[in-house]
């Protein structure tokens, strides 16, 4: 249910969600009994000719003593001043408190709303990220968020206002005088079921609008960031001649909308209309009959008829503000379905029960591995892999894009749970891990690498929190980076801007690298992570790797077959199968992919030459 | 409500709106106006009143045969209220025909003037920013007119009206009514104030925390290889309470400003009720001043305590528009900002035709693509026009440039690139590479130096005409929404479908294209997320084989191509471009090894020029890169 996955945010504003309301109710009954006193005091100063019926008096005496030809005193007018300003005060304090509390309990329970689904995000697997895009999770906890919030406001506040105010209006006006009040009941009625069309039409309709809308402003959006596409091909007036005619197809759309809507506000006022009219005309001849006598019961009086016609602009407004209330928030429930549709997605991969805690060493070992993204995928994006690595090991992989090498790794962390068969680390199967041990034990360092902004420092702790500066030093020693760390004016305390842009991408691919050493793993794995590095620095740090950690199993995939060509085994990959396996040697004398890819960097003859700068596969 | 800066700024802008506004609806905007003026007289005045004779006329009936003046009356009611309905229906209509042609007249204005601004204005322009005039600025402005400004005129007609028949009864009492009035649009400014300060230091915590969402969204994936949760969590939670201390508070500020007019409103009716008391029993010793010339007595103040509450009532729904009208006139502002920013100069004559040789073997412009091109020279002083074939020699004397005036890019860089030849640039990020090629199709202009194209100075050439001559294939792949054929086509829109195959087979992305589900007619949308980096350098390319130019710049192309693919798109562009000019930027030696000429780029300098082979023999840069010596970047 939308709604009960939604009021569990509310939590610590539950105070607040209610006292919202209560206070508005009593500011709604504050608001009707005012215009009670005030026409008491018009009378009092300035007493009507005929007989006033009242519901009930203030000051019953003074009221007695104006009727009688009393006039006025001072003290008389200060007795209702007193009151008056009693009401106005209390009024006042229940308006601002319910504004006050319903500040709280809408932006409390956004704010609770939000960091609900962010902590649902963080429980994602890697399986639940790819179902959502990046934009339209950012989006959720935006946009939809804040169109949610409004509409809580709308509730807490409006949907006790209106219906209350309606409700007593309606009462007083009954109590007044039955005799004319039916007009209401015959006039509400048709009013509702008009205003239903009318709304449903006009909500279809902005909802194909906005649509429109929202894509026109895509156009806009893929303009200013293609500006320099958009010039180069001089395609300035082809751009104005497709946006004018996207921009005038909405303004006609719109238009119509707007005008259909535009016929709400008439409609209510010929509804207030011939409300007044019927009431003055019914009304006079109930007056006429109470004045000549004709009728001991419900009788009215002109002061009576006058209250009448004010009770229909009341019930009208009422009326109007609940049609807007409604539209509002039919208008959230698509933000909230899709809210919804985040805190109820469940995790695919959880840590099992009496989980292991322990990585015994960094063997890998997938056994008859095939792997699907989604149960609907009409094709195995891995098939039949068998593969044993010894702990200690160095593993390349290598194959052209969309071969499924990052496939293959991101199964080992259990970032993915394979479809059939199984992949054993350290003798023992993924799934048996506690997650947090696993991932610890396995450092990845994603092909799609990303800093965060913060300074280097703390980027390097995303590794280990209780690092010290020696132990992150060394890590960046071991990646090649320390050199150009340490070249920075402020070090390790240096800034990384959102995204990392403002070290380059071969550093950024080091630093990335000393954040997953420092996790101090048994198994490390480099996606396609030196592909910005020059051949120099690459060699120094798989150097490295092999003199300072030769305990850890590393599998490295690369573009470059100098990455991987002084591997202990190297992994061919072709269409999400297992090529060939085996040595550079072994491969370049048995593999025509292998042959070819080292052929197309190393020209065909001589060896030595190759591709320094490396490619800079994102795909 | 504001600094007296902005607001001078602001009401330039309002005054620029509404001329804006009146100059394409007058008939429709005067029409509107009118039925605001009778809508406002009735529900301020005329309803009242006849209401006030109804009642009067019942007064002391007995008998319903009596009946007859009421029903008149009642009649004449009709007819106000239909007139009432009618103005009100329409200001409606008008007004929605108005505000929506109206906005789409400035949306078309602001794209059409976006077009023309110089790539300059994009460089220091967030697309955030600019964006935010399409869809925040516009939606300001459709609020202030569509419903602040006749709810303004609206309730200045009643206060008029309420003022008038107020002073027709006590000039006094009318003072006390002003003074407290004034209070209220203290109270009401104040708080208004209050609530702006917070809600742009809203606005500013949400793009802290949009950004935060953003930044982690992006990197979820490396949030979990860490078990990074908990502390994303906390770091969140952080933001999150930020944005949520000035929500609240601008959200405080705004829900309490109704309670407080409206109850300020009855303390003026209590106000007004003692004062009145208090002047009709000082009696003879008070003389009241009236246009009327009423003496001030019991009756008076009845009609003073009724004007009162649609008095307060009226600067209540005023003080509500306030702050969007504010944020309205913020939008024009800004809108019209963007309208007034300088146009992309272009004072060249010099154009591009298509051309063929006639029976003499004179160059001759044609009607049809011919594949050879002409430059069309006007002579002003003779009236001649001459044609130059086009043959793609570029020269560069001594150039120096730099995008702000205090920090060059590029320095003394002179170049030659002859008819047919394939010319690459090597060097690290910010070397100034793409600069050049920025150079030559003009997208900024150089400071100092000279720029030839086949001999033409190409400050002479006309822009559009420059860039059709150059197929470009910028570093960042921009793909529009539409189907892959469209986004091919893009390069030449006349292109046959044919044309367009054989432009993507060149491109080698052919085959991967007839994969995509609907092939060709595949929708690529959110600039072709649905594709591989590689995949959209693909498209990319197909698009500018497609256009055909005579002169092809390449910037890193096929950064993202593996090497075997890479192989396979440059045979084909060398077949397209044989004999015609070609720049390549690379950061990938093996993609500019083939290149006629290498010019080594450092901090906006030449150091090395020559062919691979050259270069290699020198020993120097070159050597040491293509050695793994050195790092690019």
């Amino acid at each position: 249910m939308v709604i009960k996955t939604l009021a569990k945010s509310i939590r610590n504003y539950k105070r607040d969600s209610i006292l919202t309301p209560v206070l508005v109710a009593i500011e709604v009954l504050l608001e009707c009994l005012l215009p009670f006193a005030m026409a008491e005091m018009i009378d009092y100063i300035n007493p009507p000719q005929t007989q006033v019926t009242r519901l009930f008096s203030f000051f019953p005496h003074l009221v007695q003593g104006s009727v009688n030809g009393e006039a006025m005193t001072i003290e008389g007018v200060l007795c209702y001043a007193a009151v008056l300003v009693a009401m106005a005060i209390a009024s006042l304090l229940c308006g601002m408190g319910s504004g006050w509390f319903c500040a709280n309990a809408a932006e409390g329970f956004a704010k609770n709303l939000r960091s609900d689904l962010f902590g649902a995000v963080q429980r994602f697997s890697f399986a639940n990220i790819d179902r959502f895009s990046t934009s339209s999770l950012v989006t959720r906890m935006t946009t939809d968020v804040t169109n949610i919030e409004m509409a809580y406001m709308m509730i807490i506040r409006m949907a006790i206002r209106c219906p209350l105010m309606l409700v007593i209006s309606m009462t007083m006006a009954f109590i007044t005088s039955a005799r004319v009040a039916w007009v209401f009941a015959v006039v509400v009625p048709i009013l509702a079921v008009g205003a239903y069309f009318l709304l449903t039409r006009v909500h279809r309709l902005f909802q194909r609008v906005f649509k429109k809308y929202d894509r026109l402003n895509r156009t806009v959006q893929e303009n200013v960031h293609g500006a320099r596409v958009v010039k180069a091909y001089v395609r300035e007036d082809f751009e104005t001649q497709k946006f004018t005619e996207a921009s005038d197809d909405i303004c006609r759309d719109f238009t119509k909308a707007e005008r259909i809507i535009a016929l709400n506000g008439p409609v209510m006022m010929a509804a207030i209309y011939v409300c007044m009219l019927l009431i003055a005309l019914v009304g006079a001849t109930v007056v006429v009959k109470t004045n000549a006598g004709v009728i001991t019961s419900g009788t009215l009086t002109t002061g009576g008829l006058m209250s009448m016609i004010n009770y229909v602009m009341q019930i009208l407004m009422s009326f109007i503000m609940i049609g807007m209330c409604v539209m509002i928030i039919a208008m959230s429930t698509a933000s909230a379905d899709r809210v919804v549709e985040v805190l109820n997605e469940e995790p695919t991969i959880h840590s099992p029960e009496d989980a292991k805690t322990e990585v015994a060493d960094g063997s890998i070992d997938f056994e008859n591995v095939s792997f699907r993204y989604s149960q609907e995928a009409a094709k195995n994006a891995l098939s039949d892999v068998n593969l044993h690595i010894p702990s200690g090991a160095v593993v390349g992989v290598l194959g052209s894009t969309g071969s499924a090498k990052s496939t293959l790794v991101q199964l080992i962390p259990r970032l993915y749970d394979v479809s059939e068969g199984a992949v054993k680390v350290g003798g023992v199967d993924v799934r048996r891990y506690d997650l947090a041990t696993l991932r610890n034990k396995v450092a990845m360092v994603l092909q799609k690498n990303v800093l965060f902004s913060g300074t280097i420092a703390d980027n390097l702790r995303w590794g280990n929190p209780d690092a010290d500066d020696r132990q992150l030093k060394e890590a960046c020693r071991l990646a090649q980076a320390d050199g150009f760390v340490e070249s920075f004016p402020e070090g390790y305390a240096t800034r990384i801007s959102q995204g990392g842009t403002n070290v380059s991408g071969g550093q950024r691919q080091r630093l990335c690298i000393a954040r997953a050493l420092l996790k101090d793993p048994k198994i490390l794995i480099l996606d396609d992570s030196t592909s910005a590095v020059d051949t120099k620095t690459d060699s120094l740090i798989r150097q490295g790797f092999r003199d300072y950690i030769p305990d850890v199993t590393k599998i490295i995939i690369a573009q470059r077959v100098a990455s991987v060509q002084d591997a202990d085994m190297i992994v061919v990959m072709d269409n999400g199968r297992v090529d060939a396996v085996g040595t550079h040697d072994e491969l370049l004398a048995g593999n025509a992919i292998y042959r070819e890819v080292y052929y197309s960097q190393n020209g065909g003859e001589s060896a030595s030459k190759e591709d320094v700068t490396g490619g800079d596969d994102n795909a | 409500m504001r600094k007296a800066k902005q607001g001078v700024f602001h009401k330039g802008a309002l005054k620029r709106l509404l001329s804006f506004m009146f100059a394409r609806y007058k008939g429709k905007l005067i029409l509107a106006f009118v039925c605001i003026l009778v809508q406002a007289v009735i529900a301020a005045g005329a309803i009242g009143i006849m209401m006030q004779r109804v009642i009067y006329a019942i007064e002391g009936l007995t008998d319903v045969s009596q009946l007859g003046s009421v029903y008149t009356l009642c009649g004449v009611m009709a007819a106000i209220f239909v007139v009432g309905i009618l103005a009100a229906f329409g200001r409606e209509q008008l007004m929605a025909i108005i505000t929506q042609g109206l906005l789409n007249d400035l949306r078309k204005s602001l794209f059409a003037k976006m077009q023309h601004l110089p790539i300059r204005y994009f460089d220091q322009h967030q697309s955030g920013d600019i964006m935010s005039m399409y869809t925040n600025d516009i939606d300001a402005i459709r609020q202030m007119i569509s419903q602040s400004l006749p709810m303004t005129i609206n309730a200045m007609v009643t206060l008029v009206t309420v003022v008038v028949v107020m002073a027709m009864y006590s000039v006094y009492m009318l003072l006390i009514v002003l003074g407290v009035a004034v209070v209220m649009f203290l109270v009401a400014s104040k708080l208004g104030m209050g609530a702006a300060k917070y809600f742009r230091e809203q606005q500013i915590a949400m793009g802290r925390l949009d950004g935060y969402i953003e930044e982690i969204m992006n990197g979820q994936k490396v949030v979990q290889v860490f078990t990074h949760e908990e502390e994303a969590k906390a770091d969140f939670a952080t933001v999150n309470d930020n944005w949520f201390h000035n929500a609240r508070a601008a959200h405080r500020y705004a829900n309490t400003l109704m309670p407080i007019m409206g109850n300020m409103g009855n303390l003026l009716y209590v106000i007004l009720a003692i004062s009145g008391a208090a002047f009709v029993l000082a009696g003879d010793k008070f003389h009241n001043v009236s246009l009327a010339g009423y003496a001030l007595d019991v009756s008076v103040i009845a009609v003073f305590l009724q004007q009162c509450r649609s008095f307060s009532q009226t600067i209540g729904n005023v003080s509500q528009q306030l702050n969007s009208i504010a944020m309205g006139m913020a939008g024009a502002g800004r809108v019209f900002a963007l309208m007034d920013e300088k146009d992309e100069e272009d004072e060249g004559y010099v154009t591009l035709v298509n051309a063929r040789y006639d029976d003499e073997g004179n160059l001759v412009p044609a009607e049809e693509r011919t594949g050879i091109w002409a430059w069309r020279h006007p002579h002003k002083a003779e009236g001649t026009v001459t044609y130059q074939l086009l043959k793609g020699d570029i020269e560069m004397h001594d150039v120096d440039f730099g995008y702000v005036p205090e920090k060059i890019v590029l320095q003394d860089v002179s170049l030659h690139a002859h008819p047919g030849e394939k010319y690459a640039f090597v060097g690290a990020t910010g070397a100034g590479k793409t600069t050049i090629t920025n150079l030559i199709n003009r997208f900024y202009d150089i400071a100092d130096g000279k720029i030839r194209y086949d001999g033409i100075n190409i400050n002479k050439i006309k822009k559009g005409d420059l860039r059709r001559s150059l197929g470009i294939v910028l570093q960042d792949t921009n793909l529009f929404t539409g189907t892959v054929m469209d986004n091919i086509r893009y390069g030449r829109l006349d292109a046959t479908d044919e044309e367009v195959y054989a432009a993507a087979k060149l491109a080698n992305a052919h085959d991967f294209i007839t994969r995509l589900p609907q092939g060709y007619d595949t929708m690529l949308e959110a600039d072709g997320a649905n594709l591989s980096q590689g995949q959209r350098q693909l498209l990319s390319i197909a698009r500018a084989a497609v256009a055909d130019a005579p002169v092809m710049i390449m910037d890193e192309a096929t950064s993202s191509i593996d090497t075997r693919t890479e192989l396979l798109v440059q045979r084909g562009t060398d077949q397209l471009m044989q004999g015609r000019t070609v720049f390549i930027i690379a950061h990938r030696l093996s993609t500019v090894q083939n290149a006629d000429t290498i010019m080594v780029l450092d901090h906006g300098r030449v150091i090395e020029r020559g062919s691979h082979a050259e270069l290699l023999a020198q020993k120097g840069t070159y050597y040491q890169l293509y050695t793994g010596a050195f790092e690019l970047e």
